[in-house]
């Protein structure tokens, strides 16, 4: 008898910096990965903007290299795709030429727009039927900022002559043929990172349509994230397209948090905190965003909590290249091991304002508590609490709105090697941190989603089977103590930072 | 001041290669050739040829569209220890894989002083309950240890020169094949299975292995596996090469 061929999921995750292809087995384990950067412009201060043409480019190129690089006796069964959110693209139907480069997340050139639309009558609309207040962060202020900006956009937008998507809808019309009938479609969690959406309904609200005076002709359908988006055409063997999440849904799929109140939080350049609310939304008042988690084509959507913290990786390459303190990323934790606690000193690293929960764009950073006992080792490890303590203030704003307890806090990003940031997470959160064995949570979200479509795997549970403890802090009830009486330090110094920009 | 006469006694390509160190470390990457042969007083052709066996070995880099010489990462690096931190953040990818597929537990050990650390641990992949290791020292017979004493050097620690000669001889033969075992590691019935990690200037600065069930890592005449073998071999040929070992 012949041997079983492997079967395998090919996962796209398109990235802020780069683009990568990735090709998974059964067992959630990586066989093979593709990587390739892209350049990032920055016309003006705050602008960021990416080349729409350049991003499809290298995802052809990795998936095609990646594809190549599977075993010959394997068989490649889906795929799936994960991208950064809220990035912005509008191209012409016809020609498949973007009209402008991709506005991305980090660009803050709608502040103003936006300053003035929450100012408008009506604006509590947004909030109530979106589930987020109207923020610069989301991307339907900056295809209006388009529509407004690119000559004669809004005419042939109206026409219906371009299109609008987000990273996924890009790469799905593209892969599906482009110009030669490319399928037009956004999956529900990015669908719902635009404002534009009714969060209960997931489908294009006009009432939202008209506040941001968005033409409904350019809007992609909406579809689950898990089941048949169309076939791409332009790889080689053609695959099904059947899964897409954002970039932080598909990390909470890809870390299996798949029941109500587990959570997982990616430590990157920021952090990004989502807790599954199950089926029902949650009304939020606490600081925490209510947004879609992922639906299963024929079920109901499951929605989830986000607390998005701007600053935290970003704080220890600002150590590294802003202060020449370290000269890796990795000796943070050697430098704030020279020392036994923080000296006092408190680090607020409000370099563009405050997130999660705070949603204060004016909070500026700032060093609290110095006096000549402090060191670069204080600094150090008052660095990495930083990003312990923002993970606290997240963490209580979602139990005051979800009413939900953490069993245990799913971790995954580069800072997850940091042994002494992950046990005063532990410590500070009182909750157990558990890092798991595939450190990949976003590209394996997006290829979990790909494979239930096709049956690779049968359902959510065989995925939780694939899930492994690679390593877990516990918490000390002497240390979590300690760290509750010192919390509100902690917060006198964000309200510090808080005043400080205040104008 | 001229280099060219040897001092009696000294080697003279050695101070000769040691000025031009100096003269480009001092330049701060502003000089060609001609410069250098000039300031440490040597021909040109001379001078060139000593360059250019800095530039094989690291000690100098040079621009490759000027020509400028400046000192290398090699010379930079010599001196500084690895940092532990630093390791385990480049070697995690690769441990995390390793125990994906062994389905063993994995560890990355040091060397701090005479003592096995454990630098960076996976846990074994069945969700059974397990403590973090990190920061924990392993008793030096253990796969781990050997690997690590096989390539200190002899001077470090004041029982290596009461070491049997069984122990040396097992020793010379971990250096040999590139892989240490132990039969018996930390509890009964338990073994593991160990390879050298190296780093940019090629000295074992860390060893990689596995620990599980004597039965799954050996067969029954006590050698290992091949494939599991061949894993943690690997694994750790990829961590080298992931730190810049050259060869790997």
């Amino acid at each position: 008898m012949p041997p079983v061929p492997e079967r395998y999921v090919l996962a796209v995750d398109q990235g802020t910096t780069s683009t990568r292809s990735l090709v998974f087995d059964r067992g959630g384990r990586m066989v093979a990965v593709r990587q390739r950067e892209h350049r990032q412009y920055f016309p003006r201060p705050g602008w960021v903007e990416h080349d729409p043409m350049e991003i499809w480019a290298n995802t052809q190129r990795t998936a095609a290299q990646v594809l190549a690089d599977v075993p010959g006796t394997g068989e490649v069964m889906a795929l799936g795709i994960a991208n950064q959110r809220e990035t912005t693209v509008v191209w012409d139907r016809d020609t498949g030429r973007p009209v402008t480069r991709a506005l991305v997340w980090q660009d803050t050139r709608t502040d103003e727009l936006v300053t003035e639309l929450a100012a408008r009558p009506g604006a509590a609309l947004v909030a109530e039927r979106s589930g987020m207040a109207i923020a610069g962060y989301f991307s339907g202020p900056r295809l209006r900022w388009i529509l407004d900006h690119v000559p004669r956009a809004r005419e042939r937008a109206e026409a219906g002559q371009l299109l609008f998507g987000t990273m996924e809808t890009w790469l799905i019309w593209n892969l599906t043929g482009g110009p030669d009938g490319g399928v037009h479609v956004t999956d529900v969690t990015n669908a719902s990172r635009t404002l534009l959406m009714d969060v209960r309904s997931c489908r294009w609200d006009p009432d939202l349509l008209a506040f941001f005076d968005v033409p409904a002709a350019m809007l992609p359908e909406i579809r689950p994230s898990v089941g048949v988006l169309g076939t791409a055409t332009a790889l080689s063997p053609a695959l099904p397209i059947t899964g897409a999440l954002g970039d932080q849904q598909a990390a909470l799929f890809g870390q299996t948090c798949f029941a109500p109140g587990e959570a997982k939080c990616t430590y990157g350049t920021g952090s990004f905190l989502l807790q599954n609310t199950g089926t029902e939304l949650v009304h939020t008042r606490s600081g925490s965003i209510s947004t879609v988690a992922y639906q299963l084509t024929g079920e109901p959507v499951h929605y989830a909590l986000e607390g998005s913290v701007a600053v935290a990786g970003a704080l220890v390459q600002w150590l590294r290249d802003g202060l020449g303190l370290i000269s890796s990323a990795a000796e943070v934790e050697t430098l704030a091991r020279t020392v036994s606690d923080n000296g006092g000193c408190y680090v607020v690293p409000a370099f563009s304002g405050l997130l999660a929960p705070h949603w204060r764009g004016e909070a500026r950073g700032l060093v609290a508590g110095l006096t000549s006992y402090v060191t670069k080792g204080h600094l150090a490890r008052a660095a990495l609490e930083a990003t312990g303590w923002q993970t606290r203030d997240v963490v209580r704003a979602m139990a005051a709105d979800s009413g939900l307890s953490l069993p245990a806090l799913r971790v995954d990003g580069g800072m997850t090697t940091n042994n002494l940031l992950m046990q005063f997470v532990a410590d500070a959160l009182d909750t157990p941190v558990v890092r798991p064995m595939v450190g990949e949570t976003v590209s394996l979200g997006a290829a979990y989603a790909a494979g239930l479509a096709v049956g690779l795997w049968s359902d959510v549970e065989a995925l939780r089977r694939n899930w492994h403890r690679a390593a877990q802090w516990s918490p000390s009830p002497e240390r979590a103590r300690a760290l509750t009486a010192e919390y509100p330090t902690w917060e006198r110094a964000v309200q510090l930072s808080i005043a400080w920009g205040a104008p | 001041m001229a280099y060219g006469r040897a001092v009696p006694g000294s080697v003279q390509s050695i101070e000769r290669a040691a000025a031009i160190l100096q003269v480009v470390a001092g330049s701060g990457g502003t000089l060609g050739v001609t410069d250098i042969a000039e300031a440490v007083g040597l021909a040109k052709t001379t001078a060139h040829s000593l360059l250019r066996t800095l530039l094989q070995v690291g000690f100098v880099e040079q621009d490759p569209a000027t020509g400028r010489y400046a000192l290398g990462v090699a010379l930079l690096r010599l001196g500084s220890t690895l940092d532990t931190n630093e390791l385990r953040a480049r070697a995690s990818n690769w441990a995390d894989a390793l125990a994906a597929r062994s389905g063993h537990a994995v560890r990355l050990a040091a060397l701090a002083g005479d003592e096995v650390v454990v630098v960076h641990h996976v846990f074994r992949p069945d969700d059974s309950a397990q403590l973090l290791e990190v920061g924990t020292a392993l008793p030096s017979g253990c796969a781990l240890g050997k690997v690590l004493r096989a390539h200190s050097h002899p001077h470090t620690g004041s029982r290596s020169g009461a070491r049997s000669s069984a122990v040396a001889t097992e020793l010379a033969e971990v250096r040999a094949r590139g892989w240490a075992a132990d039969r018996v590691e930390h509890q009964p019935g338990v073994g593991g299975i160990a390879a050298p990690v190296r780093g940019a200037g090629g000295l074992v600065v860390a060893a990689l292995g596995i620990t599980g069930a004597q039965s799954a890592l050996f067969d029954v005449r006590g050698t290992p596996r091949p494939l599991v073998l061949s894993m943690v071999t690997d694994a750790a040929h990829a961590v080298s090469r992931e730190l810049g070992a050259p060869g790997a």
